[in-house]
């Protein structure tokens, strides 16, 4: 296991010197540049801008040097706030984001679950047919429509928390509830039809013919296996969840990293761009490592290969 | 079977319905802000959406709205701006004399000026900053402003190595001389209103690095020291910013807020959601859809007021046809602006049939388009298109904008209705379209231009030849003429006369076709008080207060 870890981080290294490189020139040859504005400025005070920032130099040496400096861990000053780095401020915003993140998801799993299990465990009872809507309701109802919903029924209907921002500690509540809503309704379908396939396996069937009883069917023998579906999507998901809170950010106004990412594109952030995007690569990358390793340990089937 | 949680999923499944049955019939209006929010009597906290997390607050390397509001509650100017109509009246300075040639503004401050840590504020303190703003490695976007100050453009551009040249002395502590490159008329109304001129506390600055260097960490909270009636108390980015009243302040006695906090809001309907929980007492702007609830819902707290911004379409006229005027003037007939106004846009804009902003410091434009859609017809037919026929295809280029695009898309059914001609809408990006129309990439592009101050200069400086925002190739050597007349002219009265002939050309050869002048369309709750309705939305706040 130990071998395999080791090659998968190995493999890293390429993989994330592509996308570097990708997104370095990419980004480059979008027109317009982090000091295109509605108003002109002179051609002088431009060129006294681009050189402050080393954009003066061939755009090949642009790249080494940044390749140099991210060797240091250093990922340049932003263009759009100048007196911020990019590393201060990743710093700031990535712990509002994995807080969202890790909460949503944590909603996600505990209200995926519970209408999975029970979905899969009546199925085809009115309360398989409850979840089963409810989940797909979910699925079908984007965050830009659920968070505004739930902003006006519990912060201007009920005035019970605030419409949007990241004060206090109510002040999460709806973020996360609505991230996570859909989120729950994939694990939900996920979990139902999982855990369906499972209670057919004959291993089910012997347990139950053991005399185990039913709690100890479901949770000891049929969840394992049941959720491996789920297993796979959560790591997808959980970058989903941290790289794509951006309309949930805008919605409720969140200190988060998801509107820098999204933003820094717009202001031709170059250097912003840049650090989002190789930190989303890492954990995107780092996540499905974890994710390859959870399966071959929840399910005995397949081997580290 | 006991063993499932089935109560609390159910409760929960339960809970979705009804959210949504709920939602469905939360119609009944929650009260504003300014009717339910009651406070402490004593505290005065004028929270404030502020449409974006600021930049920086550097006064010199600022170039947006959102950092200009934060940053003009941090600093003041040597004049400062009328709470009510935004004429110059006294700040830093007590008082200037302007020498008879108009050149030489002698500036006198304030006895025992104080920085917000103590330290005296002296008139070298405005050289050494105006130093800054000029130093050509320093790349402020807004040097220009100080361009009027001879030698000072020579300096910026680095034709002129040696700043003791440029024209701004300390003749002592307390006076600032400035000498001009030529006259400026509107040269108070600029240091009123643009925080280019106020002075900065450049010793705190070089405490935290060169002082001419980009991005320094003084603007942080803790670091900045500050001038005018409030400092910088806290900067969570993308939280809040609070400013706080400034002890030291000279007219501090008269500051009646205690708190500003700004909010960074960007998107309009989380703001107006704000705006309704009561977490922000104004927003930065109202979603258009929200128009017709206010009027009919909360009239108290609507605010559309007239805003010194004008809304055009650019013709690229180096390229046919538009290299016509006919054509370009039968365009500008064939749309009903009036209709733009009333119909799509729906604020209170006042349709645009002249350049310049009626009523700007005195100065109304006499030129008016007039005309008919059958003139429209028949300038065309004349320029080659009867009816719209053989007219070469067409784009129409704006920046990606719900507004944008709906007036584009009426302007097209109009040209199509009223001339036969079709037009393709083509959107972008901002800043591609903002490469796109500097680089003169395109045939008909969507602009606007919000005023730095309140002059009419302001609008026609920029079709001169080779304006860096011109954009349209446009060039007429006897508007450029006229313009050089204008700056040299004796008084206003003289000044205005000749703004008159560059209006008249401006609409005879109408290399941009005007469409509406813009308002400002917000919602403020009804307690804030002292806060007037001003052609640049600028609200000197130390007037401010609020009703509890």
């Amino acid at each position: 296991m130990l071998r395999f870890i080791a090659r998968r981080l190995l493999e890293t290294i390429p993989v994330l010197l592509i996308i570097i490189t990708a997104t370095f020139f990419m980004i480059r040859f979008v027109p317009g540049g982090p000091f295109t504005a509605e108003k002109a400025v002179t051609p002088e005070i431009l060129r006294n801008l681009e050189a402050h920032y080393g954009l003066n130099k061939p755009l090949h040496r642009q790249y080494l040097d940044y390749l140099g400096s991210l060797l240091h861990g250093d990922l340049g000053p932003s263009f759009k706030y100048p007196n911020r780095t990019v590393n201060e401020i990743i710093a700031e915003k990535l712990p509002t984001s994995l807080e969202l993140g890790l909460i949503s998801l944590l909603v996600a799993l505990a209200l995926g679950l519970t209408l999975g299990i029970l979905a899969a465990v009546r199925r085809n009872t009115w309360l398989d047919y409850l979840c089963s809507t409810v989940a797909m309701v979910g699925i079908c109802v984007p965050t830009f429509v659920l968070g505004p919903l739930l902003v006006l029924l519990f912060a201007i209907h009920f005035g019970w928390v605030n419409a949007s921002g990241w004060y206090s500690p109510v002040d999460r509540v709806l973020p996360c509830l609505t991230l996570g809503c859909v989120y729950a309704a994939y694990i939900a379908r996920l979990t139902r039809g999982g855990m369906l396939e499972v209670l057919s396996q004959d291993y089910i069937r012997t347990a139950r013919a053991k005399g185990a009883s039913e709690a100890r069917v479901i949770f000891r023998h049929a969840l394992r296996g049941g959720l491996l579906p789920v297993v796979s999507f959560l790591g997808p998901a959980i970058a989903g969840i941290l790289t794509g809170s951006f309309v949930i950010e805008t919605i409720f106004q969140i200190p988060g990293l998801g509107r820098e990412f999204v933003n820094s594109a717009f202001n031709r952030d170059y250097t912003l761009v840049l650090g989002t995007v190789i930190l989303y690569a890492t954990l995107i990358i780092g996540l499905n490592l974890v994710v390859d390793v959870a399966q071959v340990w929840l399910n005995p089937r397949l081997k580290f290969e | 079977m006991p063993y499932f949680p089935s109560r609390s999923s159910l409760s929960f499944a339960i809970a979705i319905l009804a959210l949504f049955a709920a939602a469905g019939c939360a119609k009944k209006p929650a009260a504003p802000s300014g009717v339910s929010a009651a406070r402490p009597a004593a505290a005065q906290i004028w929270r404030v959406n502020n449409g974006a997390e600021p930049q920086d607050l550097d006064p010199q390397t600022i170039t947006g709205i959102p950092e200009h509001k934060i940053v003009s509650g941090l600093f003041e100017g040597l004049a400062t701006e009328d709470p009510k109509d935004l004429h110059p009246v006294p700040g830093l300075a007590e008082s200037w004399d302007i020498s008879a040639d108009g050149l030489v503004y002698t500036f006198h401050l304030r006895p025992n000026l104080k920085w917000s840590n103590g330290d005296p504020l002296v008139a070298d303190d405005c050289v050494q900053t105006y130093r800054r703003g000029l130093t050509p490695s320093f790349a402020s976007e807004y040097s220009y402003l100080l361009w009027f100050i001879a030698g000072a453009e020579d300096y910026n551009r680095g034709k002129l190595g040696d700043f003791s040249k440029v024209g701004v002395r300390a003749l002592d502590d307390r006076t600032l001389q400035v000498t001009l490159h030529h006259r400026t008329p509107f040269l108070l109304k600029i240091i009123a209103s643009h925080n280019t001129w106020s002075p900065l506390p450049v010793k705190v600055i070089a405490g935290f690095g060169p002082l001419e260097q980009r991005g320094s960490r003084w603007t942080r909270a803790g670091n900045l020291v500050s001038s005018g009636p409030f400092v910088l108390k806290e900067w969570t980015p993308n939280q809040r910013v609070v400013l706080e009243r400034n002890p030291k302040y000279w007219d501090a006695a008269n500051v009646k807020l205690d708190q500003i906090i700004f909010f960074p809001a960007e998107e309009p309907a989380t703001e107006e959601r704000m705006f309704r929980t009561g977490q922000v007492d104004m927003t930065y702007e109202l979603p258009q859809s929200k128009l017709d609830t206010y009027r009919r819902q909360y009239p108290e707290s609507l605010r559309i007021e007239p805003y010194l911004g004008i809304y055009f379409y650019r013709f690229n006229v180096s390229r046919p046809p538009f290299n016509d005027k006919r054509v370009r003037r039968a365009l500008s007939l064939a749309i009903d602006r009036e209709s733009i106004v009333k119909n799509v846009l729906r604020g209170d804009q006042q349709p645009e049939y002249a350049i310049s902003y009626p009523g700007t410091a005195g100065y109304t434009p006499r030129a008016r388009l007039t005309g008919t859609v059958e003139d429209a017809k028949r300038l065309l037919a004349e320029a080659g298109f009867p009816d719209g026929k053989d007219f070469p295809a067409v784009e129409l280029l704006y920046n990606t904008s719900e507004n944008h695009r709906q007036v584009a898309e009426a302007i097209q059914a109009m040209w199509r209705r009223n001339l036969g001609i079709e037009v393709k809408l083509v959107n972008e990006e901002w800043k591609v379209y903002l490469t796109s129309q500097h680089t003169q990439n395109y045939q008909i592009s969507r602009g606007g231009w919000i005023a730095d101050y309140v002059d009419p200069h302001v609008f026609l400086e920029i079709w001169t030849t080779g304006n860096g925002n011109n954009d349209t190739l446009w060039s007429n050597a006897e508007y450029d003429r006229l313009f050089a007349a204008a700056i040299a002219a004796k008084d206003d009265h003289e000044r205005y006369e000749i703004y008159q002939q560059m209006d008249a050309i401006l609409v005879d050869e109408l290399p941009v076709m005007p469409i509406f002048y813009y308002t400002r369309v917000h919602a403020v709750s009804p307690r804030v008080k002292g806060y007037y309705p001003t052609l640049l939305d600028n609200h000197p706040y130390k007037y401010i207060y609020l009703e509890n």
